[in-house]
């Protein structure tokens, strides 16, 4: 087995007692002292998630906006300079590549951000798309770092930093700014918690510098750094899909709750027949949010039943912190999908009652 | 800062043994391994042990640890109140989080698990 990749922020994070796991090729820190006091101190003050491992891929060119259009789901025409969007890329039969996050640069270029595990994948998969689109194609995921600063006080830690106006960025725009005077950095008003925040980007040399920045800002508001286990239980309360757990190639974006980024009048994209002919069809199966009606936590993979028979499979559970309680997602038969329908989850050999509940499970304030 | 007056096994439980009665819970490092733990899956009183087997399960945010019985034995009181509190197992694994009493088929049983002395080294060597 090869080494485990590391992200630049590994040494400061290891100083700091991070406690690290695989997460795929990568070796990350899963928590410090605590993935409930992490969670909490994210919905209530601030937290800084390292999260280098994310891919990015930059198109450019005459008709890098065609290529967007046609190889994503949802309308690149709605962007403009300085602003992202949450897509998907779909296969012809509608299956889901990834989901990720397309950034407009200008006119002619886009930066994509694309989930770890399947940089390969994807990378492979737009160049053969693009490829009768006069564009370049560039992976650059080596080429950053990148940081989650997350919760209600984010902006506050921010504000310590530059004198940006970070409390007037609408969600989902960016800017590319310079700090402390010499560090140069891409700030997104994205995140994966459900909280206000943003993402930043910046080269690996200037990584650590970056952190000791916004660690000693963070100060103040008792800045908690965290893993990836608070990072899992703040976007499963929100119900934000987990690309290889909540969404697949062996599932597409209409049942799983992604419709409202299949834009179907954009005109043609890969993907779009299919998905059409499912919309015309109706769905057979759906993700849904549950809760337990009984004793016991879902978990990824365990197994969904009605009256003995297997209908479905849970594919993100865990105690939800905010609410102490357990929760899951899972496809179930669109019988059963509706609000307060239920259904059997199989928690280690014993069938425990789920009810199907309105989502996300978390709402702010 | 392991307890001398307790036994231990591989599968980081304790038991603190008394006649043919003993309680059974996790270690310190078991918890710290564990995480915040959420979710504890207790026997009934009554339920045979049967060494090695599991009788219950402990649940962190993250994951699922079964929990092995460090002998053949009778459960005759569970710790009820870890279902409502199970962040005791991590605030308190040697004292208020002692998970079942088992009623040892075998007393001398002991001489089958581990000292103080040697559980830290099996910890140090892991």
């Amino acid at each position: 087995m090869s080494a485990l990749k590391r992200t630049p922020f590994y040494d400061i994070q290891k100083q700091r007692n991070a406690r690290f796991v695989g997460f795929g090729a990568w070796e990350l820190p899963v928590q410090y002292q605590s993935v409930l006091s992490e969670h909490q101190s994210v919905r209530e003050r601030v937290g800084l998630f390292d999260v280098s491992h994310m891919g990015e891929v930059l198109i450019e060119g005459p008709e890098a906006f065609d290529a967007c259009q046609y190889i994503l789901t949802n309308d690149v025409a709605r962007l403009e300079d300085g602003k992202a969007q949450y897509t998907l890329m779909c296969k012809a039969d509608g299956g889901i590549v990834d989901d990720l996050i397309i950034y407009r640069q200008a006119e002619d270029s886009y930066f994509l951000c694309i989930n770890a595990a399947r940089i390969d994948v994807d990378y492979d998969h737009l160049c053969t798309q693009a490829k009768r689109f006069d564009c370049t194609l560039r992976n650059v995921s080596e080429q950053y770092a990148q940081l989650a600063l997350q919760g209600p006080k984010s902006l506050d830690v921010l504000a310590a930093i530059s004198d940006f106006d970070f409390q007037s960025m609408k969600p989902f725009s960016w800017v590319d700014l310079v700090l402390a005077g010499d560090l140069s950095v891409r700030v997104a008003a994205t995140g994966y918690t459900g909280e206000r925040g943003v993402e930043l980007y910046c080269a690996p040399t200037i990584a650590e510098k970056l952190w000791m920045l916004i660690e000693e800002s963070g100060l103040p508001h008792d800045l908690a750094l965290c893993g990836l286990g608070a990072r899992d239980t703040l976007r499963l309360e929100m119900c934000y899909a987990l690309y290889g757990n909540d969404i697949d190639e062996q599932h597409n974006p209409l049942e799983g709750n992604l419709g409202w980024v299949v834009k179907f009048n954009k005109g043609d994209f890969l993907g779009r027949q299919s998905l059409a002919d499912v919309k015309e069809e109706g769905l057979s199966r759906k993700l849904v949010g549950f809760k337990m009606l009984s004793r016991g936590i879902p978990r990824h993979g365990y197994t969904i039943t009605l009256e003995g028979k297997e209908i479905g499979v849970v594919t993100s559970g865990s105690h939800s912190p905010t609410l102490a309680e357990p929760i899951g997602l899972g496809y179930v038969p669109i019988e059963v999908a509706a609000e307060g329908a239920t259904f059997d989850v199989m928690v280690r050999n014993k069938a425990v009652k789920a009810q199907v509940v309105a989502t996300p499970f978390y709402k702010r304030g | 800062m392991i307890p001398e007056s307790l036994f231990y096994t591989k599968e980081h439980e304790w038991l603190k043994i008394d006649g043919d009665l003993a309680l059974v819970g996790i270690t310190d490092h078991a918890q710290e391994q564990l995480g915040d733990v959420v979710f504890v899956e207790l026997p009934p009183a009554g339920a045979q042990l049967s060494a090695g087997e599991t009788f219950g399960s402990v649940e962190s945010v993250k994951a699922v640890s079964d929990l092995f019985a460090p002998t053949d034995g009778e459960v005759v009181e569970v710790n009820s109140i870890l279902e409502d509190q199970p962040e005791l197992l991590n605030a308190s694994p040697y004292e208020q989080a002692w998970i079942i009493k088992v009623r040892l088929a075998n007393p001398d049983v002991s001489k089958e698990l581990l000292s103080a002395q040697e559980y830290e080294q099996f910890c140090a060597e892991a």
